[in-house]
């Protein structure tokens, strides 16, 4: 009998412990795969073990060299710090965007932006708000992704090409060979509505028929709908929805009537189109009124760059998922007016400070406001930053925390040791320091 | 620096103090002895004033991710509800789901110290953590939830051997952070993944053929054979069901005489009697409380307005949604791990079966005898917010305020309960035991609820009032190891508290079956779901208390 120490036996390559690092997780898309193994030579770090492209691109990716700037010229970190200190003291509406980073860096986010009177909103929270203003209207029932491994039998993807933005969710979470509830493991449906939706890893021995309704992305709601229809035993008039046959959709009713845990798939990011929060509300609805007689449930994914722990922090911190204005010296809430690329068109705010962590492509937007960038290295800007400073990715140049996609798990990030680079939290709160002299 | 504490009339249960007007001696964070030649560097005139430990609410769902679904479900909570920021103190919002710094400045306003969150999933422990984090002022813990896990109905079907059943409790422990173990509706949120809409204490899960009696019997047993203080803190089945005051009847009977805490058993002693199918069960109930001394209860009392219920029993969250409001909930399957159900409530006076919920809460508050054994909760939010604490007091301190409240509510509810009929008013010494005292020593806080030598110096001195709502409202001091935190219910300074875990023995072995586990099944691998100390010390600022667990058996 041992009274084992809690420390967890997660390795870190920072100490050069061990050369390999295992039950890696990778920050680099929503599902938080935490399964990779990352080796770290002179060359620098390679995944020598369940790396997909976006892994391998992310961890394997060589950082240029990085100096703070101020103004465009070389600056010490300390310079840098006052600096933007200084922008953020003469502001009178400062934007806090991007938000790209961890638990630790949003929390450091949320108490700048309390303290400075600003505003807050996620580079990419178009998508997580298709979602959330389902959720503030009517709620859902929803899954995450280790009840969908082991119980799904038949998972319907609704409008997004999930292969594409999770490459290895099917591999995961569809093909894994065990099941907990059945033996041998059953063979699943993958039904997909919409057309031009990657399939092609939707294959293997767990998986049965593969069911297309092909149909244009966003009118996938509108086949969703008329799902709903025809499950309530509702006559539709129409031979075709959104091009789709009526007799594939009643084929769909009849397999959803069928399902044992049936599962209705999207990401919200993928749903890039006006409105599409109501094929969000259309997805939600059916499967709740499923779950009168059976169990049926929604999964919804993304989250990438951070997107799930910042709109995580925020309701937690002040009871809102982003969008949020401290201006008035209290949390003000308002999704239309407070989101910041409807800010950032009208012209408002005075400053824009932009954390972004993970990948070089969540550049700074083209704006007229002088701009304090806290960015990886290589980050895109379309315009020069008025205070720079390199930051670290978590995960790979420092530890941290990240939420997955389903808003239940959070991963710790390993310190793999890449670079030396501050993490956004310790910079942000630095400049929360210099604020106050 | 010697702190005096002069003249109150102090409330001390845990030591037998009652009412007894003496001095209290602070140095370093600790209540020492009285030293007659020792320099005195801060004195606090306390005469007339009520000293008690500070409060620990032992059940109140503070963090994790229920919690913030549920403060992203209903901005309408937050909104007329918002706090400004003010010197160190950060903004925030909410009223029965508050932004977490707000719940930790109000807990503290209300001269609580500690607070336990009761309904932690494993494989969302880490966040709850990092909520308990951004939770300020107040110490923590929380129950790590098992019980429609499937890595122990696998067990239990497959008969392994006992010891490895306690190997993966205490492994559980550790790696969420624990200080207890609560099991919700026993197997239910499992049989809820496979279609069944109840499960009733001799009913067996469609999958594993278990029953929730057998698994209380399994974890109830196997903590008390890992020696952790706390007995199994049970939400039994049928929760919120007319008639399920029988299931609660058999689920003590059940429990063998094993120590056992019956969680909000307000919602679970609902009879069927009268013509709407629905009566009060808390005669029952209290006289088997009474007479089973190996059961712990808290209440979870109702209160009337708008509240937003968070709970990990997704089967019978799943059965009250027809009743939300606003009109809109969320259910959740978990990770083969839990669930959860989050449902917005407004209690209404007028409405028969809101208004005999109250009344049977209160009623088990007066009919059950032993306070030591009874732990003064609404289950914030799910009967109503801690804000509510002092009007609860004063509803149990003062009948004539009580019997006023009573003309209030729906006349059929009135006519239907026994409360009118009661005389008893609780004491302050009572209090004392239910909100400090019991809690303290339930959960094996050996150094806190108390004011004796070595104690903890977390401190509250009340005005004595004769209006126990305003008294209990606003205490004039707070002590939090010993720094004065509030004056007169304002916050004077920001203090990080601790979190309190107990990490019984376990075989390391075990660890080769959950790997094999988590790798094959899961998402997320063995090594990732515990939460290091680093993470809490560290990236949370805070601070580990582990508080000891008796020897193994």
């Amino acid at each position: 009998m041992t009274t084992p120490t809690p420390e967890p036996v997660r390795s870190t390559l920072k100490d050069n412990a061990s050369p390999v690092a295992q039950h890696v997780a990778c920050p680099f898309c929503g599902i938080l795969c935490d399964d990779l193994e990352v080796s770290k030579s002179a060359k620098g770090l390679k995944v020598t073990r369940n790396g997909c492209d976006k892994a391998i691109a992310g961890f394997e990716r060589h950082l240029p060299a990085a100096t703070p700037l101020n103004g465009g010229k070389p600056a010490s970190l300390a310079e840098a710090v006052t600096a933007a200190a200084n922008l953020i003291k003469q502001a009178r509406l400062p934007l806090y965007g991007g938000l790209a980073t961890d638990v630790e860096g949003m929390r450091s986010v949320m108490a700048l932006a309390d303290v400075s009177g600003g505003v807050i909103d996620h580079a990419l929270s178009e998508g997580p708000y298709r979602n959330f203003k389902v959720l503030q209207s009517t709620g859902w029932v929803m899954t995450t992704l280790t009840e969908v491994r082991n119980r799904a039998d038949l998972i319907i993807i609704v409008g997004t090409d999930v292969h594409a933005l999770h490459p290895r969710f099917f591999e995961r979470m569809v093909c894994n060979q065990d099941s907990m509830f059945d033996s041998p493991p059953l063979k699943r449906t993958i039904v997909f509505v919409g057309s031009g939706l990657d399939q092609s890893a939707a294959v293997g021995a767990r998986v049965g028929e593969v069911v297309t309704l092909p149909c244009p992305l966003d009118q996938a709601g509108e086949v969703i709908a008329a799902l709903r229809a025809r499950l309530k035993g509702a006559p539709l008039g129409a031979a075709t929805i959104a091009g789709v046959l009526m007799a594939a959709i009643d084929d769909l009713a009849r397999r959803c009537r069928k399902a044992t845990y049936g599962v209705m798939v999207w990401a919200p990011p993928g749903l890039n189109f006006p409105n599409a929060d109501l094929t969000v509300q259309t997805i939600c609805d059916t499967v709740r009124e499923l779950n009168a007689t059976q169990r049926f449930a929604g999964l919804s994914l993304g989250g990438n760059e951070g997107a799930v722990t910042a709109g995580a922090v925020s309701s937690w911190q002040c009871g809102y998922p982003l969008r949020v204005s401290f201006a008035s010296g209290q949390p003000h809430y308002d999704a239309n007016r407070y989101a910041m690329s409807r800010m950032l068109a009208d012209g408002e705010g005075d400053l824009l400070v932009w954390t972004a962590s993970y990948t070089t492509g969540l550049g700074v937007p083209r704006t007229s406001l002088p701009t304090v960038v806290l960015g990886t290295p290589g980050l895109e800007m379309a315009q020069a930053a008025s205070v720079f400073i390199p930051i670290g990715t978590p995960g790979v140049d420092h530890a941290g925390r990240l939420i997955r996609c389903d808003t239940v798990v959070t991963l710790p990030l390993t310190d793999l040791g890449r670079s030396v680079l501050p993490s956004a939290s310790h910079v942000l709160d630095a400049i929360q320091s210099a604020l106050q002299i | 620096m010697l702190i005096k504490l002069t003249g109150g009339k102090v409330y001390d249960p845990a030591n037998g103090v009652d009412g007894v007007v003496r001095d209290i001696y602070v140095e370093d964070g600790r209540i020492v002895e009285a030293r007659a030649d020792a320099r005195v560097h801060e004195e606090y005139n306390l005469k007339g004033r009520v000293v008690m430990a500070g409060g620990i609410d032992p059940h109140s769902h503070i963090g994790g991710g229920k919690v913030t679904i549920a403060r992203m479900l209903m901005p309408e909570d937050h909104q007329g509800q918002e706090y400004g920021r003010n010197g160190q103190l950060r903004s925030g919002v909410g009223r029965a789901i508050p932004s977490t710094m707000t719940t930790g400045y109000r807990y503290a306003e209300m001269g609580y110290t500690a607070c336990f969150e009761p309904a932690m999933l494993p494989t969302n422990a880490r966040q709850a953590h990092m909520e308990m984090g951004d939770t300020p002022l107040l110490d923590k813990g929380a129950f790590v939830m098992l019980g429609s896990d499937d890595f122990l109905l696998r067990q239990m079907t497959q008969k392994q051997d006992f010891s490895a059943i306690k190997d993966y409790i205490a492994w559980t422990m550790h790696a969420a952070q624990a200080i207890a173990v609560k099991v919700v509706n026993p197997g239910g949120i499992s049989a809820f993944k496979f279609n069944q809409r109840k499960l009733d204490l001799d009913e067996q899960n469609a999958h594993y053929g278990l029953t929730p009696r057998q698994i209380l019997l399994t974890l109830a047993r196997g903590l008390k054979e890992i020696g952790v203080t706390h007995p199994l803190h049970v939400h039994g089945c049928n929760l919120g069901v007319p008639g399920n005051l029988s299931t609660t009847l058999e689920t003590i009977k059940a429990m063998e005489g094993l120590p056992v805490h019956m969680t909000h058993i307000q919602f679970h002693s609902y009879g069927t009697e009268g013509d709407k199918h629905f009566s009060s069960g808390a005669a029952a109930v209290a006289d088997a409380i009474n007479a089973n001394t190996n059961v712990s209860i808290d209440v979870g009392q109702v209160l009337f307005g708008q509240t937003c219920t968070a709970s990990g029993d997704s089967m019978r969250q799943y059965g009250n949604t027809s009743g939300a409001y606003p009109k809109k909930s969320v259910i959740m399957d978990i990770e083969c791990d839990a669930g959860c159900g989050v449902v917005p409530m407004k209690y209404k006076e007028k409405n028969f079966v809101n208004a005999l919920q109250w009344c049977i809460g209160l009623e088990l508050f007066l009919l059950v005898r032993d306070p030591w054994r009874l732990f003064l909760t609404t289950d914030h939010p799910n009967g109503a917010p801690f804000t509510s604490y002092p009007h609860l007091i004063r509803l149990l301190m003062d009948k004539g305020f009580r019997n006023d409240m009573m003309q209030k509510i729906d006349a059929s509810a009135r006519a239907y309960s026994t409360l009118g009929s009661i005389d008893r008013e609780y004491s302050l010494y009572e209090i004392a035991i239910m909100t400090r005292a019991g809690p303290a020593k339930s959960l094996g806080l050996k150094d806190r609820g108390h004011l004796g030598v070595g104690a903890c110096a977390d401190i509250t001195v009340y005005a004595d009032m004769a209006d126990k709502e305003a008294m209990f409202t606003a205490p004039e001091l707070v002590f939090k190891n010993g720094d004065l935190i509030v004056r007169n219910g304002k916050i004077l300074r920001l203090v990080q508290g601790a979190t309190h875990v107990t990490r019984p023995e376990y075989d390391k072995g075990i660890e080769k079956s959950l790997r094999d586990y988590f790798q094959r099944y899961h998402t997320m691998q063995m090594e990732n779901i515990r939460v290091s100390d680093t993470e809490i010390i560290g990236h949370d600022k805070g601070s580990i208390i582990v508080q000891p667990s008796g020897a193994r058996v």
